[in-house]
């Protein structure tokens, strides 16, 4: 392969073993397209992405698009891509469709108070008060699209997607229900993603 | 929440067996009549999260009257979730009352505050007095927050006492229910072992609390609270009691995965977690191993023994309050 390339030219342009550009989904400053699931990159942590894309490469997490993309990225490529989009400002994702208060109200007190009737814990006691996240392991929620927490939720109850540390999202998903994962997705949906304005309503 | 009484109603019938505790269990309150805490084990139970007895049901928040008491129930429930923020003259680490009672105060196991408010006032040999439940909840600042006692009256504890009286909404003062404070796990096969303890740690605990113990932070506020060390309980707290830390660990942690570790891992890892340096006991006499002889003297307490070469009771250096007011 020829020199290694930056993160911020394969996220612009591909590489060289013939891995498309990220901006093509991701959009053009990492913010995602929410109506078709595709997640905000932008300032999340490096430690996380990097994660991903070694479980896309190994199938840990399972995903028709990214798996085959993950596999033509090496090691470096990955490692510079997950610095580039973790240095990116923290941008919400667009696009995403419109959820009602009931779910959001509903998904505000599992995000808060869990569910523990039925075992589940609050997601706000590993994700953080406002769904910022917590260092590589448990990433940044607030600001993703309702698609795409939705899409993750399900893939963490059909075990699609089982890269999570001793199984915790797997075990939590499946204690959810349709109608809790949809809340749950409306309300992390309008949090904003940057720390400046932690807890804030997206305007 | 009336099922529950019929509910009750069965348990009673069918006598007593417990062995549930109720809050920091070498200093579990005695009342000279022992109350019936029955484990029945023809009661189906619920979907909830632990096993055997249908336990008692709090009312929800929805029923948290809108006038003035409510007000009160409101600000204690506040103050349960976010304590440093909201107590923060008596608040001396990176804990809050949630912290080691689980869902803010409700879940069973988890020594939860309807549990408390129907167990005191009461004996205790911790200080051999009758203790009410605001002057245990002092100790609850003084040890478990490393911080200092609320005066009695104050709004700290008016509110604290308040929602707690709300969550035992319907159920009979004087009584040990199910599920209240932490059941402690059958005595370990082989002895605890700090070792083997390290490896629970290492494989389950540390991913939350850190490979050091001290927790981790989201934006500045404290997600994963501190186990050992200048932010964490210190020496006089209940969680200090290897017999507490392991009924509170087995059924509650990894937080989701309740009861998924065994006895003996539970023990060990409790004993791991309470052989580390923490702050110094506020009753303190001088002499760690005086401090020992009239506090600690238990095979479950750690203070004043050597591990790993290691005098146990110096007390943590404190630290500044680096972590405090970032929450919320």
């Amino acid at each position: 392969m020829a020199g290694a390339q930056t993160g911020e030219q394969i996220a612009m342009s591909g590489n060289a073993a013939g891995a498309p550009a990220c901006v093509t989904c991701h959009g053009p400053v990492g913010q995602g397209q929410g109506a078709a699931g595709f997640p905000r990159l932008a300032g999340m942590n490096a430690g996380y992405l990097a994660a991903q894309l070694r479980s896309f490469q190994d199938a840990t997490r399972v995903n028709p698009l990214m798996g085959p993309v993950a596999k033509l990225l090496s090691a470096s490529d990955a490692k510079v891509l997950a610095a580039y989009y973790a240095a990116l400002p923290a941008i919400d994702a667009t696009g995403d469709a419109a959820a009602s208060d009931a779910a959001v109200a509903a998904g505000e007190s599992l995000a808060k108070n869990g569910n523990w009737n039925h075992g589940v814990p609050a997601c706000s006691q590993c994700h953080g008060a406002t769904g910022l996240g917590v260092g590589a392991t448990f990433p940044k929620i607030a600001g993703q699209s309702v698609d795409y927490i939705s899409n993750q939720l399900q893939a963490w109850k059909a075990g699609t997607r089982r890269n999570d540390p001793m199984g915790l999202m797997h075990g939590i998903a499946l204690k959810l229900s349709a109608t809790d994962v949809n809340a749950v997705a409306a309300y992390y949906a309008i949090l904003s993603s940057a720390p400046a304005s932690k807890g804030s309503i997206k305007p | 929440m009336r099922p529950v009484l019929s509910v009750r109603a069965v348990v009673l019938v069918l006598g007593l067996v417990g062995t549930v505790t109720v809050f920091a269990s070498d200093d579990a309150p005695r009342h000279p009549i022992q109350l019936a805490q029955a484990t029945p084990t023809s009661v189906p139970t619920t979907g909830a999260a632990s096993a055997s007895a249908p336990h008692f049901q709090p009312p929800p928040d929805s029923a948290i009257p809108d006038d003035d008491f409510g007000t009160e129930v409101k600000l204690g429930q506040a103050i349960f979730n976010g304590t440093s923020a909201l107590a923060a003259p008596f608040v001396g680490n990176s804990l809050r009352c949630a912290s080691c009672h689980l869902d803010a105060g409700r879940l069973p196991h988890s020594a939860p505050l309807w549990s408390a408010y129907l167990t005191y006032p009461a004996y205790r040999s911790k200080n051999k007095h009758v203790n009410t439940l605001a002057e245990r909840m002092q100790g609850c600042f003084r040890y478990s927050m490393n911080g200092k006692a609320p005066p009695l009256g104050d709004k700290v504890l008016v509110a604290l006492e308040s929602y707690a009286f709300f969550l035992a909404k319907g159920a009979p003062v004087g009584a040990k229910l199910a599920g209240g404070g932490y059941p402690i796990p059958p005595q370990p096969v082989l002895t605890m072992d700090f070792n083997r303890g390290a490896k629970v740690f290492e494989q389950k605990c540390s991913l939350c609390h850190g490979v050091d113990g001290q927790g981790q932070s989201s934006n500045g506020a404290v997600v994963f609270p501190p186990l050992w060390g200048p932010m964490s309980f210190n020496w006089g707290a209940g969680m200090g009691s290897i017999k507490n830390a392991a009924g509170f660990i087995k059924a509650n942690m990894p937080l989701s995965q309740g009861n998924t570790l065994s006895d003996q891992e539970a023990w060990d890892v409790a004993k791991f977690v309470d052989s580390h340096e923490r702050p110094q006991d506020p009753r303190f006499t001088g002499s760690i191993a005086d401090t020992r002889k009239q506090h600690h003297d238990s095979p479950n307490d750690m203070y004043g023994q050597t591990v790993n070469g290691q005098l146990l009771g110096k007390g943590s250096a404190p630290q500044a309050k680096v972590r405090k007011g970032s929450a919320q």
